[in-house]
């Protein structure tokens, strides 16, 4: 395990600063605003005895909507232990902050007044393409997806999310909108594609919360059918 | 008399030479110009294509069919280059596109060069002596079986691996092609379990694409001075080896090659791509066809993966072919160039070629005046 001073282009750094970007998108990611891992500029490493090991970040995170970039410092940590956790995340990046207030308010209330509910799939579709109605859902599938990645990275995995395979608004009887989806997530060390269902909520003032995550054990593509004797 | 009707004979010799020759550049140009290089296509369409690129470039492109995939579909590569007297034996550049079936930018690149040479060879003095000294070898798509598998359908679009039938104790389809070929195979980043998408097959070279590669470019190993293998995604220029405790014994020169076509490559849309080794930059892997080819030989050996870095990943928007294929382009034509000019000590370049056409007039002109001994 690469400890001390880190080269920047190599994975370690690399894929402890996605784990960062999927942080910042936990907390602040919404239709209007999304972040993404521009470069890292410097990486430090230790053995934390006992918990695990640290990383120290210096990144630029670009917020992707708006395209604007900003310089970083963060820290990871991925705890050691028997049971596995998810990865502990400090990060400070405020001027990224941009108001999106007034977009998410009108969105929101765009949806809610919609009289039927919301469903799209294949976001973006085989050739990359979404229309323009489904990128807020592409976004918050984004957003959710985050929680799923921030939880499952570690020092061996790199995600990106890859699709939403589908996204259903469902009906709610309080001020949040909630949403089933079922997104893909490409797990680059592996290569595979990994479903997982989940169901989250939005409001302009909670952001997005995860309220079920869970992994599809996927049928393989093209797999042989069981024998029916 | 005698005089005009000779000078009318010749007149009509030319005309016809031209009308010919215009001909079949016109059909060529109109499938040419028709064909939408800024889409992906289907791999009907794609074989369909190389038809028309060779009928439309007969001087320039040839094609060959050097293997079959596990379902039967024709491996079939476009070779690029012009004749040379002068060049008793021509080296070799070899460049494949698409062994992992959901990386549809890659076959989009492949298309992308080869109308990029064929568009501007007549014109760039410097990529038509590399062409006279060179053969390009153009695959734009390995993996066949698994690209056509990728249109299928929404939920085959992913599909990374071959589609041969599952081993025995399994039940899924296909291997990883890129850790099947003959180079430290079976060893690191692989997987054995046949569901796996990084499964290495039953034993190197297994597979027929693979074993088909090895084949072709195996017997002119002494003449290929490069090795170019696409894919996506990452923005990646990968050196050998993908073993974390071996090193190319040309290390710094790959380094500094790939970090040069690296920067052409910024120059172009302001795109960042990060050389260095598969163990360093991406992860540890073995049994790719990069590593093979520099474990024979071929001194420049490099993995391309071209845009984005997550954003869309495989899904790449077709918006984004031509930028992505314009700085490939720049990347692999500053690798390309480089070895040429390696291994022909061209700093300079030579009188100018010239073109078929006045070569035809001017030795036609040259009988008429040995026979008649009459100079018009």
């Amino acid at each position: 395990m690469a400890t001390g001073e880190l080269n920047p282009n190599h994975y370690p750094a690399q894929r402890a600063a996605k784990v960062v970007q999927h942080y910042l998108n936990t907390q602040y990611g919404s239709p209007f605003r999304l972040f993404g891992l521009h470069n890292v500029q410097s990486g430090n490493a230790e053995d934390v005895a006992d918990s695990g090991r640290k990383y120290q970040l210096e990144i630029t995170v670009q917020e992707i909507i708006s395209n604007t970039t900003e310089k970083c410092p963060a820290e990871v940590l991925f705890p050691r232990g028997e049971q596995r956790r998810s990865p502990q995340v400090q990060a400070s990046c405020e001027e990224l902050l941009k108001n999106t207030k007034a977009q998410e308010e009108a969105l929101f209330k765009q949806y809610k007044m919609n009289p039927s509910l919301l469903s799209a799939n294949n976001i973006p579709d085989s050739f990359g393409h979404m229309e323009p109605d489904s990128r807020p859902l592409w976004h918050l599938g984004i957003v959710a997806s985050s929680f799923v990645m921030l939880n499952e990275s570690t020092e061996n995995t790199l995600y990106n999310m890859a699709q939403v395979a589908n996204i259903t608004q469902l009906e709610t009887e309080n001020e949040q909108l909630k949403f089933d989806c079922h997104i893909l997530l490409h797990e680059m060390v592996s290569q595979e594609i990994i479903h997982w269902k989940l169901l989250f909520t939005w409001s302009p003032p909670e952001g997005v919360k995860v309220l079920q995550m869970e992994q599809l054990p996927h049928c393989h593509e093209g797999a042989k059918p069981p024998n029916t004797s | 008399m005698e005089k005009t009707t000779w000078k009318l004979g010749l007149f009509l010799m030319i005309l016809s030479t031209v009308s010919e020759t215009s001909n079949s550049l016109v059909e060529g140009l109109e499938s040419r110009l028709s064909y939408d290089y800024t889409k992906y296509h289907p791999m009907h369409e794609i074989y369909r294509w190389m038809e028309d690129v060779e009928r439309g470039n007969p001087e320039l492109v040839s094609s060959s069919v050097y293997g079959r995939t596990y379902e039967g579909n024709n491996i079939t590569l476009l070779k690029l280059g012009l004749k040379n007297p002068e060049v008793k034996e021509k080296k070799v550049i070899w460049v494949d596109c698409g062994i992992h079936a959901r990386e549809w930018i890659a076959p989009a690149f492949c298309q992308w060069f080869v109308k990029e040479i064929v568009h501007s060879y007549k014109t760039n003095k410097k990529l038509e002596q590399m062409l006279q000294n060179l053969d390009v070898y153009v695959t734009p798509v390995i993996n066949v079986d698994g690209y056509m598998f990728t249109w299928k359908n929404d939920s085959t679009r992913l599909w990374r691996k071959s589609r041969s039938s599952p081993p025995p104790g399994s039940s899924c389809y296909g291997v990883d092609l890129n850790r099947n070929f003959n180079a430290n195979w079976g060893t690191v980043g692989i997987s054995f379990d046949g569901c796996a998408n990084t499964y290495c097959g039953k034993s190197a070279g297994s597979e027929p694409e693979a074993e088909a590669v090895m084949g072709f470019v195996g017997k002119m190993v002494n003449q290929t001075l490069c090795f170019l293998t696409i894919h996506s995604a990452g923005q990646l220029i990968l050196l050998p080896y993908g073993h974390p405790e071996i090193s190319a014994p040309n290390y710094d020169e790959l380094v500094s090659v790939g970090e040069t076509a690296a920067a052409e490559m910024k120059k172009v849309h302001g795109m960042g791509y990060t050389v260095g080794t598969s163990p360093q930059i991406l992860y540890p892997n073995s049994g790719s066809s990069r590593d093979w080819a520099r474990l024979i030989g071929i001194p420049f050996s490099y993995t391309f993966e071209l845009r984005d870095k997550g954003e869309f990943s495989h899904l790449l928007p077709e918006e984004q072919i031509k930028p992505a294929c314009e700085e490939a382009y720049a990347g692999a034509l500053s690798i390309i160039t480089h070895v040429h000019d390696k291994a022909f000590n061209s700093a300079t370049l030579p009188n100018a070629a010239v073109s078929g056409l006045s070569m035809v007039i001017l030795s036609t002109i040259m009988c008429v005046f040995l026979t008649t001994g009459v100079f018009v």
